[in-house]
């Protein structure tokens, strides 16, 4: 499996305060990676250090074996694609023409095939012609998905498969739609392309993902396969929960907090 | 978020993104109608020139016209009405333009460089060129005048809004409450240089400052039109490569970053152009405001908010509205002239009252 995005003791402090701690990672075709941890652990700092967003204080990060910041900004947008938690859109742009802005300078002709698969493969063709600022969030949130796909797509036509960042996707949408933008995902990974996404949910993050990458204070606090990575004594020590871990038929973890097991028939307040 | 964050959202467009019209209709609708307001323009005014004398006046065709009325009509056309349509319509362009484009910049559909001080900024730049270069060389400024008010305009319209966008922005987010405010204090200080100079003015200089507050289109002429048009044309052509990164900045500095968009060339290119665009305005005609928020408005309720065509349809509208602004500016109350200022604030400014209330009530408030 070939790296698509590695990082060398990547460091992120601003104003006094170490955001990200000397982190090591590298991240490969195919894999379906979530990071999880609790708020303020330095997350969404190490999505915008790997978008290119942010540069690191100290250390190195290298996309497909060249450092970060040698790509311009139109060759970065060619070889990763990001989705940011909140996308405020005050202008009355319609879903479709959204969507097309994924596809960048691809002329209409060429970028409609593109346009209309992705709309299809969110839901959002029957809001094609609506205006994005009369849609609810989670409706948003999924025209932007797919522009995003636009985007990945045009990038892997040009330069075979690419990086997809996800910032929190998932937490504007409702139950369905969570499970359908996460299993999109996996099918890119299958495909190839390497996802990193930050997800709050942890049944939905060892479901789907293949790997899970445990942020806390900034830094590393697990690595692994999630049926091997998510334990008890880890959530303890990591969200200062406690929780009961069963297990599926297939192995995968169901994390079941114990507050909420605990109000059942005859237990409750 | 504060309450006054919630005002600036665009109002939804009339049209979906189907029913939105091809470019090139649209384009030549508004040339038609540029073609129909100049025409009516130049038969118009003072000295009136029938429709069907305009033709033999222009030269297109001869006719047997008494020699002293032809003469007088060509007088007319060539130097004083032609001259000033033409000023008019590139100053209506300019203007319209730096307004669509630094609502995009700034993300939000009040922005105007007239209302947050980036054109009083420009116009007292120019007067304090006036007040003190000419104080100091006189007859060389005079002779000069024509490049050196453009430039001072363009200077003093950069300097407010690098200053505009410096407060207003901020790890690359915008607070549009801060940037209201901030521009009306930036306006406010320009203004009271304006009150300063003024004070300090003698008479012939007096009046020319006079003339930057409250515009007006009568001193126009040949060589000042021609000095201006340039900047309306690059600005034109530029706006074509930036269209696709105001579309995109529109989601978020980051989300264009991410699209492939060089946020900060971006950013600096908007800011000289739309310092330019309005600086060169300020230079000919004074402030004349609302234009940058009236048009670009108008437009996106017909053809949606996609720069590519709002930025070049801006251009042609601002200039259809200006001169005829200007015509009505200067037949209304004939033979005295009413500065063009005044007339697009008594219009711009209830237009601009019927946004926020419309903007109002989608909110909920």
């Amino acid at each position: 499996m070939r790296p698509i995005i590695e990082t060398h003791s990547v460091t992120m402090r601003i104003n006094g305060a170490t955001l990200v701690d000397g982190i090591d990672l590298s991240v490969g075709n195919g894999e379906m990676v979530a990071i999880v941890g609790p708020n303020g652990a330095g997350k969404s700092t190490l999505l915008r250090l790997l978008s290119g967003d942010l540069q690191p204080t100290q250390g190195r990060i290298e996309l497909k074996q060249a450092d970060l910041r040698s790509y311009s900004a139109s060759q970065l947008a060619t070889h990763r694609a990001t989705l940011s938690q909140h996308v405020n859109v005050t202008f009355p742009f319609t879903v479709e023409e959204i969507v097309r802005m994924g596809a960048g300078d691809m002329g209409i002709a060429a970028a409609h095939p593109l346009v209309e698969a992705a709309m299809d493969e969110v839901a959002v063709r029957p809001l094609r012609s609506r205006q994005l600022p009369t849609l609810s969030g989670g409706e948003q949130q999924r025209t932007h998905f797919a522009r995003v796909l636009v985007q990945l797509a045009c990038g892997e036509a040009l330069h075979g498969p690419g990086l997809l960042l996800l910032d929190e996707p998932t937490s504007s949408l409702d139950l369905r739609h969570q499970i359908e933008l996460v299993e999109i995902a996996s099918r890119r990974a299958r495909n190839g392309t390497a996802v990193i996404a930050i997800l709050h949910d942890l049944n939905l993050a060892v479901r789907f993902a293949s790997r899970i990458i445990v942020i806390h204070r900034g830094a590393v606090a697990a690595d692994g396969r999630p049926a091997q990575t998510i334990t008890d004594e880890l959530i303890r020590r990591v969200f200062e929960v406690c929780v009961d871990i069963q297990h599926h038929d297939d192995g995968s973890p169901v994390l079941l907090p114990q507050a909420m097991k605990s109000i059942g028939p005859g237990n409750v307040l | 978020m504060t309450a006054i964050d919630g005002v600036g959202s665009a109002e939804p467009s009339l049209r979906s993104a189907s029913s939105r019209p091809a470019p090139a209709l649209l384009y030549g609708c508004l040339l038609l109608l540029l073609s129909g307001v100049a025409i009516a323009a130049v038969t118009v005014g003072a000295a009136g020139i029938p429709l069907g004398r305009v033709p033999v006046a222009l030269g297109l065709w001869t006719s047997e016209q008494a020699g002293t009325l032809l003469a007088r009509d060509q007088l007319v056309l060539w130097s004083i009405r032609i001259p000033r349509i033409l000023a008019a319509a590139v100053v209506g362009g300019l203007l319209a333009t730096a307004g669509a484009i630094m609502q995009g910049l700034f993300r939000n559909p009040l922005a105007d460089p007239a209302l947050v001080g980036v054109s009083s900024g420009g116009a007292f730049a120019a007067a304090s060129a006036i007040v003190l270069i000419d104080s100091s060389y006189g007859d060389t400024f005079r002779f000069m005048q024509n490049a050196v008010l453009p430039l001072a305009a363009f200077l003093g319209s950069l300097v407010t809004t690098f200053v505009l966008y410096g407060i207003a922005s901020r790890t690359g987010r915008t607070s549009i409450a801060i940037f209201l405010l901030a521009g009306l204090a930036i306006a406010a200080i320009a203004n009271a240089g304006l009150g300063l100079l003024v004070f300090i003015a003698d008479d012939r200089q007096l009046r020319d400052i006079t003339f930057w507050m409250l515009g007006s289109l009568s001193g126009a002429t040949w060589s000042k039109a021609l000095t201006i048009a340039p900047v309306l044309v690059i600005g034109v052509v530029a706006c074509f490569r930036i269209g696709r990164g105001l579309d995109l900045l529109v989601l978020g500095e980051s989300e264009a970053f991410h699209s492939g968009i060089n946020v900060e060339r971006l950013k600096r290119a908007s800011i000289v152009l739309i310092s330019a665009m309005t600086g060169v305005a300020v230079s000919i005609c004074g402030v004349v405001g609302f234009i940058g928020i009236v048009v670009p408005h108008l437009l996106r309720l017909m053809i949606g908010p996609g720069h590519r065509m709002l930025l070049p349809a801006s251009a042609l509208l601002g200039a259809i509205l200006v001169v005829g602004a200007d015509t009505l500016a200067r037949t209304i109350v004939a033979p005295a002239e009413m500065p063009i200022g005044i007339l697009t604030a008594a219009i711009g400014a209830p237009f601009f009252l019927a946004i926020l209330l419309r903007q109002r009530g989608l909110a909920g408030l």
